[in-house]
């Protein structure tokens, strides 16, 4: 074995007995949960009512397929989202006299879909539009919900885009305009592809974010995953299809979220390098 | 000899301070002209405003005989005529070294892929950068950064090179291989204006050297002119600010 510095060894003692610690204040944080809450008065009609294995199992293949309802709106409000925030971000960017207008409309359009909680342009945008009696397949909920769901995140959105192109340094636009690149190319070839990709990490959390507020379409109409979750609530009286879409949204959400924090703690790092 | 840079009375002013001043000067084609002066003198303003990166107040730019200050003209099929490398490197940090190279020539020029990627190939070869042709600006030394900035304006066959202050921010050690780099620019006759901190290298290059001070050419002439028999007391005395 070789011979450990002073150093070395006291970090060592140091270290052993933060694990010794560690492991015993966790081992007796278990075991109070374990003994305690089924100690609570309503510990087990919480138990029959939120956590019934039986129900979970039956309703559970149900609810997944009802996931998948949420994903495919997912997958369609994030290309919209992407496409519309940056075109608001470059709205905003612009400073030719006569594209002012837009630059109005782009700082108009962030501060009103800002100011505004998600959830209520999900029910003015998803119950008022189709009720000025739109035919068909205009009137669906599916499409003025993920309406309402592109427009609010495009105001946040487009804010870390128009911050990413913020901090691309005026030294990088001066060396390709040097080399004969139009303001356009520019832009295309030089700023975008360093804000965009400095900005991933921030734009991951909202990709968590709006997986997570699909569930609020539920409030008008489509049959997602929450909605189901509801449904069986009310046909069996009992809480746990909550927590099964709870499961699922966490299967999906959590390794996105280790992902978005690996790739901020890599960014950090390559910053300090 | 003619001249491919003219600047006639070029003034340029920020918020009321007049930093470049009644400037004029001439390179001709295949000289290598110098400016030196203290830091704050205007030599990189004077240098942007040749590449139309700022536009000046009054004067003339005259490339070729022909005014490109005119500000009714498009600028960017001027600049692509003229390089311009800077004392930060300024490379593109997404892009691996070839495609930091390519990009102006296939953009603006219009290249093929292939034809501007073999052309880069054999600017970085005679650069001895050919095994950093995959490598991001991040993996490089602060020289070879440089010389990689070099190698891009090249690419774009500028007919006028503009280098400013490119070994300032280098550790000494590596501010040699980037002097080499201009040596062999001059051996093959390539048109230059230069803005440098250093002394001795202007001195053993320049074929021209133009002291500015407060954004107005004190003095101009050859090097050894210069640097041995300054007609001006204000040469005479930042030479001896510098070399002390
Ligand atoms: N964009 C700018 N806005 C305002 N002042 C500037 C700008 N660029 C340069 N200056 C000023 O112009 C003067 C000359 O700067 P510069 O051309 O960089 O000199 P040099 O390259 O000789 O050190 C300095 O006083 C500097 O503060
Ligand atoms: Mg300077």
């Amino acid at each position: 074995m070789p011979q450990l510095t002073r150093r070395q060894r006291h970090d060592q003692k140091i270290q052993r007995r933060s694990l010794v610690i560690s492991g015993l204040s966790l081992v007796l944080v278990v075991f109070a949960l374990y003994v305690l809450i089924p100690l609570a008065p309503g510990w087990q009609a919480v138990k029959t009512s939120f956590f019934n294995w039986d129900i979970l199992v039956r309703t559970f293949p149900k609810l997944l397929s009802a996931f998948v309802v949420d994903l495919k709106i997912f997958l369609w409000s994030a290309p919209l989202i992407f496409v519309l925030s940056l075109s608001i971000a470059l709205a905003r960017n612009t400073n030719r006299p006569s594209l002012f207008p837009l630059r109005l409309f782009g700082a108009l359009y962030t501060d009103l879909f800002r100011g505004v909680p998600v959830i209520l342009l999900v029910y003015l945008i998803g119950f008022g539009i189709p009720g000025l009696g739109l035919a068909r397949p205009y009137n669906s909920p599916y499409i003025w919900g993920t309406v309402a769901l592109v427009l609010g995140y495009s105001a946040y959105v487009a804010e870390v885009f128009r911050a990413g192109i913020d901090s691309v340094h005026s030294s990088q636009i001066a060396a390709s305009r040097s080399l004969g690149l139009s303001e356009g190319e520019t832009l295309r070839y030089v700023v975008l592809p360093q804000a965009i990709r400095r900005q991933v990490p921030a734009l991951m959390n909202f990709v968590i974010a709006l997986l997570k507020d699909v569930a609020l379409l539920s409030f008008i109409g489509p049959i997602e995953v929450l909605r189901q979750a509801n449904v069986y609530k009310s046909l069996m009286a009992n809480f746990t299809p909550y927590v099964g879409a709870a499961i699922i949204f966490l299967c999906v959400t959590i390794p996105i979220t280790r992902y978005a924090d690996y790739l901020m703690a890599k960014q950090r790092r390559q910053r300090i390098a | 000899m003619t001249a491919k840079l003219e600047l006639k009375s070029v003034t340029k002013s920020f918020a009321q301070q007049k930093v470049v001043d009644d400037v004029s000067l001439t390179v001709a084609t295949g000289e290598m002209v110098c400016l030196i002066g203290a830091s704050g003198s205007g030599k990189s303003t004077l240098l942007r405003c040749v590449n139309l990166l700022e536009a000046i107040d009054d004067g003339e730019i005259l490339l070729d005989g022909f005014d490109i200050a005119e500000p009714s003209l498009p600028p960017d099929p001027i600049r692509r005529r003229i390089g311009l490398v800077f004392q930060s490197f300024n490379l593109f940090p997404h892009l691996d070294v070839l495609s930091n190279i390519t990009l102006a020539p296939c953009r603006v020029l219009g290249l093929e892929k292939s034809i501007a990627r073999d052309q880069a190939l054999d600017l970085l070869e005679r650069f001895s950068l050919a095994d950093k042709a995959y490598s991001y600006p991040d993996h490089l030394s602060g020289g070879q950064q440089q010389r990689v900035a070099i190698v891009r304006a090249l690419a774009m066959e500028p007919e006028l090179l503009l280098l400013d202050e490119i070994t300032s921010a280098l550790d000494p050690e590596l501010i040699g291989e980037v002097l080499d780099v201009v040596r062999k620019l001059k051996a093959q006759q390539m048109t230059m204006l230069l803005a440098t901190h250093e002394m001795s290298f202007a001195r053993e290059i320049a074929d021209t050297v133009c002291y500015l001070d407060r954004g107005r050419v004190v003095e101009t002439g050859a090097p050894e002119q210069i640097f041995n028999d300054p007609v001006k007391q204000r040469t005479r005395e930042f030479l001896a600010r510098v070399s002390g």
